[in-house]
């Protein structure tokens, strides 16, 4: 195929797509890395393709390029993301506040150390490289892997919200923090340079004070799978 | 709940362990300059409050340490789940704690 | 290995993990051979003769070394999740495998 200056794996994707296999199903809508959609293995390694130079990553004139590990298939380069987002869902990854419209806008100071931990770990744009780079998502199905303990662990340290008790119940469950390992995969190859490791670190922390005081709600049985007793 | 009590007893017993550890082998290295005989190690621990309670401290922590890190190898790399798992890794835990407590006992009481 | 793994703090965690195994097998083993003692000094002393062989000796330096690393590697991790946040970790873990390396090698060197 042509080589072109600036050629990204996603340029490479489209040209199979349109001169090779007019069937070739994968994902992309922003090109730019702001929508975290095109996702692929390149060589081995999970990467944002849009913004991933061929001329950075081939190996010996050859590439190869694979869908996301750690997800199902769909087709061809296209994986089923539900699984990853449920674990979101599941690990209270929203916000929940305690007030209404009629109150008045609460101001916080960005400048608090609180607020700037919970900002270190707010650009997270859902490509699940972190989960397709983490190995304890491999080995263990339910653990709610490294970018929806990322955004616990923002959320955590957002002072408006109301649902932290229950979230760190959540999250201190079955196939929650504990079962990371710090191996930083995540962190190492995150496009946003994002640490979930160092968040899932805070989590461990916040929980274990938790659990020292009495304070965590027994509930936390996370993802409920014929496994997660275990 | 059973994952954040792992997780704590597995770093609790890790900090017990840790400087007895370099006690370990601090007295290693030191000791094993000319060979060691059962005299000389029996000499230094026979009826020591010291090493007995050194050694009986150790041998609990590294029971607890040691059956969960199993735990988790087996969990993670043999995929064992369930009652299977918490067998084994009481098993372990038991094995270890009564072996290393008839240690102690062999090398303090006299 | 797959090449998401090939950076160095999954070597880390590799190596803690391989060596608490190698450790934890190796437990049993020790006690039973400490354990001898209850039998009198010289079933003992029968076992630590046969370890002053220069093999064994080796084999010992290789016990030391797992020690030292899976002690260093494992205060790591407790900085790791109980400090502030550092970016030096693979530093950090470079230096717990150096600090293995010259334990073990001060082993052997005083065993000979
Ligand atoms: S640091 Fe934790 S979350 Fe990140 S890849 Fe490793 S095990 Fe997964
Ligand atoms: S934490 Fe990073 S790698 Fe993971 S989903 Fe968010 S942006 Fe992607
Ligand atoms: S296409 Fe949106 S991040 Fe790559």
């Amino acid at each position: 195929m042509p080589q072109q200056s600036s050629q990204t794996i996603l340029d490479v994707v489209t040209w199979i797509q349109r001169h090779l296999d007019a069937g070739l199903s994968y994902r992309f809508a922003c090109r730019v890395g702001m929508c975290g959609s095109c996702a692929m293995m390149v060589n081995g390694i999970p990467r944002w393709t849009c913004r991933t130079h061929v001329n950075k990553v081939m190996r010996d004139n050859s590439l190869t390029i694979e869908p996301l590990r750690n997800l199902p298939l769909i087709k061809d380069l296209a994986c089923d993301m539900s699984e990853f987002f449920e674990k979101w869902t599941d690990s209270k990854g929203y916000f929940q506040g305690s007030t209404t419209r009629h109150d008045p806008v609460s101001t916080l100071s960005p400048n608090s150390p609180q607020r700037r931990v919970a900002d270190a770990a707010t650009e997270c744009i859902n490509c699940a490289i972190c989960y397709a780079s983490c190995d304890v998502v491999n080995w263990n199905r339910d653990y709610l892997g490294p970018a929806a303990l990322n955004r616990a662990w923002s959320l955590q340290n957002d002072e408006r919200d109301s649902a932290s008790a229950e979230r760190l119940s959540v999250v201190a469950g079955d196939a929650g923090c504990h079962q990371c390992h710090s191996q930083q995969g995540c962190a190492t190859y995150c496009p946003n340079e994002l640490n979930p490791t160092a968040s899932i670190a805070g989590l461990k922390r916040m929980v274990a004070k938790a659990y020292v005081r009495g304070e965590l709600g027994a509930g936390g049985k996370g993802r409920q799978g014929p496994e997660s007793d275990a | 709940m059973l994952e954040v009590r792992l997780y704590l007893a597995q770093r609790a017993s890790a900090a017990i362990m840790a400087p007895l550890v370099l006690i370990h082998l601090g007295v290693m290295i030191y000791t094993i300059q000319g060979g060691v005989d059962a005299a000389e190690i029996l000499e230094r621990t026979r009826g020591s409050f010291f090493w007995g309670a050194n050694y009986g401290l150790f041998v609990i922590a590294v029971s607890v340490h040691a059956a969960i890190g199993l735990r988790n190898i087996l969990r993670e790399w043999l995929s064992l789940r369930g009652i299977g798992l918490a067998i084994i890794s009481w098993i372990f835990f038991a094995g270890l704690l009564m072996a290393g407590l008839r240690a102690v006992a062999a090398v303090v009481i006299a | 290995m797959k090449p998401h793994r090939q950076q160095p703090l999954y070597f880390a965690f590799l190596l803690h993990r391989l060596s608490g195994l190698g450790l934890a097998l190796f437990l049993p083993f020790h006690f039973y051979v400490l354990a001898l003692a209850l039998e009198g000094n010289a079933e003992l002393d029968q076992f630590l003769h046969w370890s002053a062989s220069p093999l064994v000796k080796f084999a010992e330096s290789g016990l030391v070394f797992l020690l030292a690393i899976h002690l260093f590697g494992g205060l790591r991790l407790l900085a790791l999740e109980n400090l502030p946040w550092s970016n030096s970790h693979k530093n950090y873990a470079a230096m717990a495998l150096a600090g293995g390396f010259f334990v073990a090698c001060g082993f052997l060197l005083r065993a000979f």
